[in-house]
């Protein structure tokens, strides 16, 4: 081995700091994070299903917007206060504006991942009386990164 | 002192007594504690506490998995956290009870401010029906709709 010569994990390590670095702070950090909290919803997913294809953005649009009946009475849907249009503004139930869920639209969302885990608990349980497996939160987040 | 300043007193005493019984203003301590605002205002605007008995908020923060009709669920941290902010602000807490506790018969606790005798009260004579159907409204919760500084707790604008 020559004296200077660095070898190739260091490189990666070194590489990997400098890009973490390097991150710019605003919208690009939450696309990244929500990459991140994608791939984990895959592995979930795998882990929990073999055959596991990867993620739909279109299971993620018929998620969003059927009504499957097996949830609150009061909130029959997502799109009861995300509305139809995901690049729309929503109303929760008490009048409050919320921000449209489309990440064209709000570039800050899904950043956070626990704020993200306890909506995604809370919704899913008032709309399908229970909680989303690892696929469906995956093809939700698949949709909104196309809208 | 001569009779006449004993007079000017008692009289200027009664003014400002009086005057603090009619303009009964509307404000209540703003929410100070960040958690307990983003939270519960991530929904809703976030009420002050001074409008419902610790009874009430007792309830309402023991079952946030089904909260009208809603799950609000938190970490079990989190709650314990925004329920004694609750009860430590709440309309009996004081020294003296706050409006809310009008008309409130003992250890009743309603979960809907918006059916607090007080609150009915202030709002059946004054607000007309339609006013509550305009779709800006939506909700008898949404306070912030016609009180513009409702979550700074200012609710004299009407
Ligand atoms: C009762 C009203 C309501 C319903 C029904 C609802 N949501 Fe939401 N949702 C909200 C609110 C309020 C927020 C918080 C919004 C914010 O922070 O801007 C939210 C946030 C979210 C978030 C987190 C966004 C982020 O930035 O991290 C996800 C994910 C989400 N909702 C998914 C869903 C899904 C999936 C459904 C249907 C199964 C659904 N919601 C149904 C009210 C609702």
């Amino acid at each position: 081995m020559r004296p200077y010569s660095i070898s190739s994990t260091r490189l990666l390590i070194i590489a990997a700091l400098v890009s973490v670095w390097a991150l710019p702070v605003s919208a690009p950090v939450s696309a990244a994070q929500m990459q991140e909290k994608i791939a984990d919803y895959a592995a979930e997913a795998r882990a929990q299903d073999n055959n596991f294809a990867g993620f739909s953005a279109d299971r993620g649009s018929i998620l969003f917007s059927s009504s499957p009946a097996t949830g609150k009475p009061e909130t029959p849907s997502c799109t009861t206060c995300h509305t139809a249009n995901p690049t729309g503004i929503g109303q929760t139930r008490a009048g409050k504006e919320i921000a449209p869920m489309a990440l064209s639209m709000t570039p800050d969302r899904y950043a956070d991942a626990k704020k993200l885990e306890k909506w995604f608990r809370r919704n899913c349980t008032s709309v399908l009386g229970r909680v989303c497996s690892p696929l469906e939160k995956g093809d939700f987040l698949t949709f909104m990164a196309t809208q | 002192m001569s009779k006449n300043t004993g007079i000017y007193l008692t009289a200027a005493a009664m003014v400002l007594l009086v005057n603090s019984a009619v303009q009964a203003d509307e404000r209540y301590k703003p929410i100070g504690d960040p958690i307990v605002a983003r939270e519960c205002g991530a929904c809703h605007m976030a009420f002050q506490p001074q409008m419902l008995p610790k009874k009430s908020w007792g309830i309402i923060m023991d079952g946030l998995p089904n909260h009208f009709g809603e799950d609000a669920s938190l970490e079990p941290e989190m709650v314990r956290h925004i329920k004694k902010y609750h009860l430590d602000n709440a309309a009996d807490s004081g020294l003296f009870s706050g409006k809310f506790m009008r008309g409130l018969s003992e250890g009743s606790a309603p979960l809907r401010i918006t059916e607090t005798p007080y609150w009915v009260r202030e709002h059946n004579e004054e607000v007309p029906q339609r006013a509550w159907k305009d779709p800006k409204v939506k909700s008898k919760a949404n306070c912030i709709a016609c009180h513009r500084g409702a979550d700074q707790g200012y609710y004299d604008d009407d």
